[in-house]
């Protein structure tokens, strides 16, 4: 029952795949998901298990056992570790151009970053905030961590 | 007077926060390139990161600062994986990006059915894996024939990878025509480096 869900929402995105991103599109996907992790969307809390998509505006929160792995469509792939907070803030992405902005706020725990197409194509189009700085991304693997302040 | 109550007041409110302590550390890729980081701190500072395990942290708060001596970040792999291990393990695999090429029309050639068991091998590696094939064509022809061409060679290697057991709503197939050529050539110019399918998986 779940499966045949999960194929239902895998061929809708991939109607979209080859137009430009856009506002409630699937621009990415859970890869890896261990412990608590959940997706915060319009208020809602839903599942992050292995399959899900992501959204612009949605909000990755992984628990004190948690981490998640997620491949956007740009190829970028992102993965948090436990007590993280990661926003998908923005997302636009044109697969033939490769044209397209990407804006992340880590605004606790861990995050570890592989460029895609956007920061490659546009150098500095993929931002990473963390509370005390913005990291604007060219073309690079790199690890952050993000302190709240409040352990 | 009124000077010394603000700097009370300002040293008060600093040493009542706890220090934030963010921290950034560049990696070098796969094969030893590294790319760059700019940070830009609260005060619009900007520390450009790009050696490898180059690091800044936020140390005093709100101030970015490139990291050396007593303050340094993590310098090695090792040293990185302690305070990231668990991000850097939930890591999705690196897509992976296969070139097909046809003899004619959608006929794949025999070096390229090698690339077809490759690229099996990379989806059953990948939970979720996500295929895309793209079809192009050399400049011989117009974009109406070569569109619609380039979309057949597509459908064609997604039937084929559907026939070898890759479930269809996973895959995802588009023709680009003769818009992107492997090799640039002029107009209408047999070139069988352009006859391809790229085939991708992330």
């Amino acid at each position: 029952m779940n499966r045949s869900l999960t194929s239902l929402i895998l061929s809708a995105a991939a109607a979209t795949a080859f137009s430009t991103t856009a506002l409630g599109d699937d621009v990415g996907q859970i890869k890896a998901a261990k412990g608590a992790v959940h997706i915060e969307r319009d208020g809602q809390k839903l599942p992050a298990t292995v399959g899900e998509k992501v959204r612009q505006s949605d909000r990755v929160v992984t628990g004190t056992d948690g981490s998640v792995g997620i491949t956007f469509v740009d190829n970028s792939l992102l993965s948090a570790g436990p007590n993280s907070t990661l926003a998908i803030e923005r997302y636009a992405f044109d697969p033939t151009t490769h044209a397209g902005a990407f804006d992340t706020r880590l605004s606790r725990g861990t995050l570890s970053v592989v460029s895609g197409k956007i920061a490659k194509q546009t150098p500095g189009a993929m931002t990473v905030k963390t509370p005390s700085a913005i990291l604007g991304v060219r073309s690079t693997e790199f690890v952050v961590r993000a302190d709240d302040g409040v352990r | 007077m009124r000077f010394m109550l603000i700097l009370a007041a300002t040293v008060l409110v600093a040493g009542c926060a706890k220090p934030r302590n963010d921290l950034v550390v560049v990696l070098p890729e796969e094969g030893g390139k590294v790319g760059a980081v700019v940070v830009t701190d609260e005060k619009k500072r900007e520390t450009t990161l790009n050696t490898a395990y180059a690091s800044a942290r936020s140390d005093p708060p709100g101030f970015f600062d490139r990291s050396s001596g007593m303050k340094a970040g993590p310098s090695s792999a090792d040293e990185v994986k302690q305070s990231f291990g668990t991000a850097l393990a939930a890591q999705p695999a690196r897509p992976v990006s296969l070139l097909l090429y046809f003899t004619e029309g959608s006929t794949l050639s025999d070096e390229s059915k090698e690339v077809v068991d490759r690229m099996l091998a990379e989806i059953a590696k990948r939970p979720a894996a996500e295929i895309t094939v793209i079809g192009h064509t050399d400049t011989v022809g117009n974009d109406t024939f070569n569109d619609k061409l380039s979309l057949e060679r597509a459908q064609a290697v997604r039937e084929i990878l559907i026939g070898m057991g890759v479930p269809a709503q996973n895959i995802t197939a588009a023709g680009r025509g003769k818009r992107e050529p492997l090799v640039p050539t002029a107009d209408n110019v047999n070139e069988p480096r352009n006859r391809r399918v790229e085939l991708s998986v992330r």
